[in-house]
C-alpha cells in the first residue's frame, strides 16, 4: 500500500503543479488546492501507515531515468510525514481561500506551482536514502520557498528579505554538501546504509557533526544563523508562512537528528552540549526579540526561533544522556523534542493561519493598527486564542504537553554526576522556563492588541470574517492543538516508536497510561492532560451552573471606566509598545533601545501639545557584531573578483583556453 | 525591629465600642447593625471630588486611619466604582467635574448610594454663583443623604453612610432584578 | 479509591472556603500591627457574599472573553488547589498533574485576566495586563528552579512524592537545598499573589497598581470569582510552602485521627505564614516598579544555589 500512497502524493502534487501553470481564476486556485490537499493528505496516511506498522519501506522506481535516486521510509521518516502532511492539508486548504486576492496582483501561476513543489520536495526530502537525493530535494526545498517569499515581489522589503534568505541558504547548503562529501567518503550515490557502518576517526565525526550543525541550523533558524528568518517568513503569502515556519524550518532538526544520531549514531557529550546550548539560547533570545515586534508576522517568526530552540533543548538533551548511557532519559530527550516539532507545526502553522486571515481582512500586519477583531471576526479570534494559549505552553493544549516533558528532561539531567551538567542544566531550564513566561506575555500582546478593545484603524474597524475555506484550514489545526495536547498517552508511544526505528538507542520499555506517567530511573513525574481538561471543563462549568442559581444575574452595559473622561477613543487604549515597554526596560541591555520624541506644542501656549511624535527601536547589536564583518569580507572579495571580469573578450578568450590547457593536463594526469 | 517595639508599646488606639465618647459609639454600633442587615456589613466606597477645596478630604481620610477605623466595619475605600456600593461626593460640582460625576454613577452597579458630604454638596457654599460651578450635587445625580458640615467630622460622615444605608431597597426585592 | 476521591474532593473544597478567611487574616494581622481593630478575619465572605448579590456593569467595548476569563481564573485556581496537598498524601488525584502542572495552571489564569484587562480598552486594564505579565514572566525561572531543587532531593516533581520523601528523610528539610528553595518561593509567593513590596493590594492609585489595574473594570459575581481566585491563589501558595518543605502533619492514612490531626496542624501552618506575611508587609515599603526584577533575580539567585548547594553537597 505504501508505494502507492507515496506515487499518490506525488501524482496529487505535481497536478497541482501542473494545474496552477495551466488554469487562471478561481479554478485555477481550487486545482492547486485540491492538488496540494489530496498531495498532503496521500502524504499523511503514507506517514501515519509506516508509523503504525512499524515498517522499513524501500521505494524503487526503475522505470524513473533516475540514477543515484533512492527513497526508503523508516520510522523517523514516518514521523516527519505526518508533520509535513497536517500543516500541509490545513495549508492547502486555507490557500484557497486566501490566494483569491493575489488574483490580479501578483503571479498566482508561480505561487500554485511553487507551493506544490516545496510540499514535493518536503515530501521526497524526508524519505532520501542518499546524499544525492538529500541534497538535490534539499536545494528544491529551499529555492521553491525562495520563490514563494518572493510573491509579493512589489512590497518593500520583501526581496532584500529574499536575497538574505537566498545567501543564507546557501551558505548553509555549502556546509551541508562539505559534511556529506566528508561523511559519505565522496560517493554521493552510496545509500544512507553505507554511512552507518563507515568507521570515520572521531575528528572527523566531530568535523561532520559541526558542519551538519551549521548546515541545519541554518534551515533551523538557530540563533546566530536566524537573521533570514524574521525577514523572509513574514513576507511570504501566509499559508505559504505557515508551511515554512510549521515545516520546511523542521527539516533542520529532520536533518540533525537524520545525521547525528542516524548516521553518525551520536558522540562525546559536547554535542548534546552544544545543542542544548545553542537551544537555551536561541529559545530565549527568539522570544525577548518577538516581544518587541509589533507585526504580527515577523513577532510569530521571531516565535518560531523560540521554538526551534525548545525542540533543540530536547534533541541536545537527548544527544547528552546518550553519550552518557543515559538511554531511558535520552528516549525522553528526543520524544520531547519530536513532540515539539509536531505540536509547533500544528499551533504556529494555525498562528501564522490566523496572522494571515488578519492581514486578508484589514491588509495590515501591524498591529498598532489593530484592535477589536474580536467582535469583527469572532471565529478568526477564536482560532488564534487557541493557537495562543497553545504556544504559552497553557494546559492542557499540546504546546504544554510537549513543554513539559522538555522540563522533565532537562530535571533528567540531575543524575548526571557532572559538575558541569549540575549547573548547566538548571540554567537550562531556568531560560526554558523564562522564554515560556516571555511567550505568555507576547501573546498576551499579540492577541489582546491585535483582538480586543477599539479598532485602532478605519481599514480594522472595517475588517470582515474571512472565507469558509481559510476558517476550515483554521479548525483543522485548532482541533489537533487540542487532540495532541489531551492525548500525550498517545503520542509518545508513537513518538517512541519513532526512535526505536531507528536502531540506534535501546529503547527502554517506558509505561504509559492514561496518566502518562513515566518512570525513568531516579525522576518521574506524572500528569494527565485529558484529566486536566476535563476537570477544567467540569469546574467552570460548575461554577457556571451555581453562580446562574445562587448569584445575581442582573448585567448592565456601560461605558468602560476611564476616571469619568468624556468619550473613549482608540487613542485611551494601551498600545504594543506601551504593553512591552516594562519588559523593555528590564532587558535594555540586550535590547539597546533608541528612543525619539518630539512634541509640537501650540505657538500660544506650550501646555497645549498639538502632535506627539515617538519613535523608538531595538538594535540588534549582536546581530550586526557578527554579521557586518563576514559581509564587508563577501563585499571586498567580491570587488577583487570582479576585476577578473574586464568585459574584455580577449581575455575571455584566453581563460577558456587556460581552462582548457588545465583542464587537459589534470586529465592526463589522474589517468 | 525598633518599628515592631514600637508597634507593640502604642497598642491598638482605635476607639473603642465600649464607653467612651457616646456620640461615636452609638453611631459606630449603628453602622455595624444596619451594614451587616443591608449590604452583609461590607460597604465599598468611592470617593468623588467634584470640586471641593480638600477640607472634606481630610476628614474622610480620617475615617481610614487607626482612630475612627472605619474598617472594622466592613467599609473600605475603592480604586474603582465598579467594585462600589456607596459613592461619597465632596464639593460644589464644577463644569468639568459635571460628567465626570455621572459616569462615575453610571458606572457603579446596583444597588448603590449616594452620600453628598460637606456644605458645598449641598449648597455651593462660598462657591454659590460662580461661574465654574454647575450646582449642588443632587443637581447632577440623585442623592440619598447630605452631610453637613464644613468640614463634618468623621463622626458625621459614618453617621451619614449609615443614614443612607438604610435607604437602600431591600434585598428580595432586588433579587428579582429591575 | 472511593474515600480518596471523596478526601481530595474535601481538600479542594477546604481550601477554597478557607482561602477568603486567610486573607482575612492578613488583613486583621496587618491592622493590628498598625494599631488599629481592623475587619474581622471572615470580613472578605462578607464582602464576597455582598458581590455576587451586585449587578454586573459591563463595557460596552468588551467582548465574549470579559465573560469567559473569571470562570477560566477560576476554574483553574480551584483545580490547582484539588491537585496540592492539603491534608493528606498521597492520594490518587497528586497524578493529574504536578508541580509543573500546578505552576502553568495559574499562569493560565494569568493570561486571560491579563487579556480580560486588555479587552475593555481601558488604558488601567492595558497597564495592569502588561505589569502583570512581565512580572508573572520574570518569576517564572524562580520556580522552574526551584521546583527543580525540589525534584532533585525527591526525585520527582510529583507533589505527594515530595512530600513523602521529605516526611521520609526529615533531615533534608534543613539542608541548605531545602531552605534557600523555601526563601526563593517565598518571594515569587509575594510577587504572584500581588503583596507588598511587590503590588500593594490594599493600594487605590491607579499608576502603582499591578493586580487591582486588571480587574478595575470587574463588577458584581465578576469580581467576585476573580478576587476569590486571588485569595485562593494565595492559599495555595501557603500550601505549597507548608507542606511541600515541612511535609509533618499531613495524613499519610485516611483515618479520622489522621485527618483531624493534619487539619489541626495544617491551621497552625497557615497562620505561622499568614503572621509572616503580615509581618513583612508591615516593614517594607512598596518597590519601584523596575526594581522588582532586581528583586525576582535575587530570588532566582536563591533557587540556583538551592539545586547547585544540593549537587555539591551531596
Amino acid at each position: 500500500m505504501a508505494p502507492e500512497l507515496l506515487l499518490l502524493s506525488v501524482a496529487g502534487y505535481t497536478a497541482g503543479a501542473l494545474a496552477a501553470l495551466a488554469f487562471r481564476g478561481m479554478v485555477g486556485r481550487a486545482l492547486v488546492a485540491a492538488g496540494a490537499l489530496g498531495g498532503s493528505l496521500a502524504t499523511l496516511a503514507l506517514g501515519a501507515w509506516c508509523l503504525a506498522t512499524g515498517a522499513t519501506l524501500v521505494f524503487a522506481a526503475p522505470w524513473l531515468p533516475l540514477t543515484g535516486f533512492a527513497l526508503r521510509a523508516d520510522s523517523l521518516s514516518a514521523f516527519f510525514l505526518i508533520v509535513v502532511g497536517l500543516a500541509a492539508a490545513a495549508a492547502s486548504l486555507y490557500g484557497f481561500g486566501y490566494s483569491a486576492h493575489y488574483d490580479g496582483r501578483y503571479s498566482l501561476r508561480l505561487l500554485g506551482a511553487m507551493f506544490n513543489v516545496l510540499l514535493l520536495s518536503l515530501t521526497v526530502q524526508v524519505l532520501a536514502d542518499n546524499a544525492l537525493t538529500f541534497l538535490v530535494t534539499w536545494e528544491v526545498m529551499s529555492l521553491s520557498a525562495y520563490f514563494l517569499v518572493l510573491t509579493e515581489h512589489d512590497q518593500a522589503g520583501t526581496v532584500r528579505a529574499a536575497n538574505w534568505y537566498l545567501g543564507v541558504t546557501h551558505a548553509g547548503f555549502a556546509a551541508l554538501i562539505a559534511a556529506f562529501l566528508v561523511l559519505a567518503a565522496g560517493d554521493m550515490t552510496g545509500s544512507f546504509a553505507a554511512m552507518r557502518s563507515v568507521g570515520l576517526t572521531p575528528g572527523t565525526r566531530n568535523l561532520v557533526f559541526l558542519l551538519a550543525l551549521v548546515g541545519f541550523g541554518t534551515k533551523a533558524g538557530v540563533i546566530p544563523l536566524h537573521v533570514w528568518l524574521p525577514m523572509a517568513h513574514p513576507v511570504a503569502p501566509s499559508h505559504v508562512s505557515a508551511v515554512l515556519s510549521g515545516v520546511v524550518i523542521k527539516m533542520g532538526v529532520y536533518g540533525l537528528m537524520r545525521v547525528t544520531l542516524d548516521l553518525l549514531g551520536g558522540g562525546p557529550a559536547w554535542w548534546g552540549g552544544i545543542v542544548l546550548g545553542l537551544g537555551a539560547v536561541s529559545a530565549l533570545l527568539g522570544v525577548l526579540y518577538a516581544l518587541m515586534e509589533h507585526d504580527l508576522k515577523r513577532l510569530l517568526a521571531y516565535h518560531s526561533v523560540e521554538n526551534m530552540g525548545i525542540i533543540l533543548l530536547g534533541v541536545g538533551a537527548g544527544l547528552m544522556f546518550q553519550s552518557y548511557g543515559l538511554p531511558a532519559l535520552a528516549t525522553l530527550g528526543f520524544i520531547a523534542g519530536l513532540y515539539h516539532t509536531l505540536n509547533h507545526a500544528c499551533f504556529k502553522g494555525l498562528l501564522f493561519l490566523g496572522a494571515g486571515s488578519v492581514q486578508y481582512a484589514t491588509k495590515t500586519r501591524n498591529m498598532e493598527d489593530l484592535g477589536g477583531l474580536i467582535k469583527r471576526m469572532p471565529r478568526t479570534a477564536a482560532c488564534f486564542l487557541v493557537g495562543a494559549a497553545a504556544i504559552s505552553a497553557l494546559p492542557p493544549l499540546n504546546g504544554f504537553a510537549s513543554e513539559w516533558l522538555v522540563f522533565q528532561t532537562l530535571m533528567g539531567g540531575a543524575l548526571v554526576p557532572r559538575p558541569e551538567v549540575a549547573i548547566g542544566m538548571p540554567i537550562a531550564v531556568a531560560m526554558l522556563a523564562l522564554s515560556s513566561g516571555l511567550a505568555v506575555a507576547c501573546f498576551v500582546k499579540a492577541f489582546g492588541i491585535t483582538f480586543l478593545a477599539l479598532p485602532r484603524s478605519t481599514d480594522a474597524a472595517r475588517a470582515r470574517e474571512v472565507p469558509a475555506s481559510m476558517q476550515v484550514g483554521m479548525l483543522l489545526l485548532v482541533g489537533m492543538c487540542v487532540a495532541l495536547g489531551v492525548t500525550p498517552f498517545l503520542v509518545v508511544p508513537a513518538l517512541s516508536r519513532a526512535l526505536a526505528g531507528l536502531g540506534r538507542i535501546p529503547v527502554t520499555p517506558i509505561g504509559f497510561s492514561l496518566h502518562l506517567p513515566f518512570s525513568v530511573a531516579g525522576v518521574t513525574g506524572e500528569m494527565s492532560p485529558l484529566l486536566l481538561a476535563v476537570g477544567l471543563a467540569l469546574l467552570g462549568v460548575l461554577t457556571a451552573i451555581v453562580l446562574r442559581l445562587l448569584a445575581d444575574r442582573r448585567l448592565r452595559v456601560g461605558d468602560t471606566w476611564g476616571c469619568g473622561r468624556i468619550g473613549q477613543t482608540p487613542r485611551m487604549e494601551y498600545t504594543a509598545t506601551a504593553f512591552a515597554e516594562p519588559l523593555r526596560r528590564v532587558f535594555a541591555e540586550l535590547y539597546r533601545p533608541t528612543e525619539d520624541l518630539s512634541i509640537d506644542f501650540h505657538p500660544k501656549s506650550k501646555y497645549f501639545v498639538r502632535s506627539i511624535a515617538y519613535r523608538s527601536e531595538v538594535q540588534p547589536w549582536f546581530e550586526r557584531l557578527l554579521y557586518t564583518p563576514v559581509l564587508s569580507a563577501l563585499r571586498g572579495a567580491a570587488a577583487r573578483v570582479r576585476q577578473v571580469q574586464a568585459g574584455s573578450l580577449h581575455l575571455y578568450l584566453a581563460y577558456l583556453t587556460i581552462a582548457l590547457l588545465v583542464l587537459l593536463v589534470v586529465a592526463r594526469w589522474s589517468r | 525591629m525598633l518599628l515592631f517595639l514600637k508597634i507593640l508599646k502604642a497598642g491598638i488606639v482605635t476607639e473603642p465600642l465600649a464607653p467612651g465618647e457616646p456620640d461615636v459609639i452609638e453611631v459606630a454600633r449603628e453602622v455595624e447593625t444596619k451594614a451587616r442587615r443591608l449590604l452583609g456589613r461590607a460597604v465599598a466606597i468611592r470617593e468623588v471630588d467634584a470640586g471641593s477645596c480638600n477640607g472634606c478630604e481630610i476628614e474622610i481620610t480620617g475615617l481610614t486611619g487607626p482612630v475612627y477605623d472605619s474598617e472594622r466595619f466592613g467599609i473600605h475605600f475603592v480604586a474603582s466604582p465598579r467594585h462600589a456600593d456607596l459613592l461619597l461626593v465632596t464639593g460644589p460640582v464644577t463644569r468639568n467635574m459635571e460628567i465626570p460625576l455621572l459616569k462615575t454613577y453610571e458606572a457603579t452597579p446596583d444597588p448603590k448610594i449616594v452620600v453628598a458630604v460637606g456644605d458645598c454638596a449641598r449648597t455651593c457654599g462660598v462657591f454659590r454663583g460662580s461661574y465654574a460651578v454647575v450646582g449642588s450635587v443632587d443637581a447632577v445625580i440623585p442623592v440619598d443623604v447630605f452631610v453637613s458640615g464644613c468640614p463634618p467630622e468623621p463622626t458625621d460622615i459614618l453617621r451619614g453612610i449609615l443614614t443612607a444605608l438604610d435607604r437602600l431597597p431591600k434585598r428580595k426585592r432586588r433579587r428579582d432584578g429591575t | 479509591m472511593t474515600a480518596d476521591l471523596m478526601m481530595a474532593a474535601a481538600q479542594g473544597l477546604l481550601a477554597l472556603f478557607l482561602a477568603p478567611g486567610v486573607v482575612g487574616l492578613v488583613r486583621w494581622l496587618k491592622a493590628r500591627l498598625q494599631n488599629r481593630r481592623g475587619a474581622p478575619p471572615w470580613q472578605p465572605y462578607r464582602e464576597l457574599r455582598k458581590l455576587f448579590q451586585k449587578e454586573v456593569v459591563v463595557s460596552r467595548h468588551a467582548s465574549w472573553l470579559f465573560h469567559l476569563a473569571p470562570f477560566v481564573v477560576f476554574a483553574s485556581t480551584l483545580a490547582v488547589a484539588v491537585i496540592v496537598p492539603v491534608l493528606a498524601v498521597p492520594l490518587l488525584v497528586d497524578r493529574i498533574g504536578d508541580l509543573l502542572v500546578v505552576v502553568y495552571l495559574l499562569l493560565l489564569g494569568t493570561f486571560f485576566l491579563a487579556l480580560a484587562g486588555l479587552d475593555p480598552g481601558s488604558a488601567f486594564g492595558g497597564m495592569g495586563a502588561s505589569r502583570e505579565v512581565t512580572v508573572a514572566a520574570l518569576a517564572e525561572p524562580t520556580l522552574a528552579v526551584a521546583i527543580f531543587a525540589l525534584a532533585r532531593s525527591a526525585g520527582s516533581t510529583n507533589l505527594g512524592e515530595i512530600a513523602a520523601r521529605t516526611t521520609a528523610d526529615p533531615l533534608s528539610a534543613v539542608s541548605p537545598g531545602h531552605l534557600l528553595a523555601f526563601a526563593a518561593l517565598f518571594i515569587v509567593m509575594l510577587a504572584e499573589t500581588g503583596r507588598l513590596p511587590v503590588d500593594n493590594p490594599a493600594t487605590h492609585l491607579e499608576l502603582t497598581m499591578i493586580h487591582e489595574a486588571m480587574v478595575l473594570e470587574y463588577s458584581g459575581r465578576y469580581l467576585a470569582l476573580i478576587e476569590w481566585a486571588a485569595a485562593l491563589k494565595f492559599l495555595v501558595f501557603f500550601i505549597l510552602l507548608g507542606n511541600l518543605f515541612v511535609p509533618w502533619g499531613l495524613a499519610r492514612a485516611l483515618t479520622l485521627e489522621a485527618v483531624m490531626t493534619a487539619v489541626g496542624v495544617f491551621a497552625v501552618k497557615v497562620v505561622v505564614l499568614a503572621v509572616a506575611v503580615a509581618v513583612l508587609e508591615t516593614r517594607v515599603a512598596k518597590l519601584r516598579l523596575f526594581r522588582v526584577p532586581e528583586l525576582l533575580s535575587a530570588s532566582f539567585v536563591l533557587a540556583l544555589l538551592a539545586v547547585t548547594s544540593s549537587f555539591l553537597l551531596r
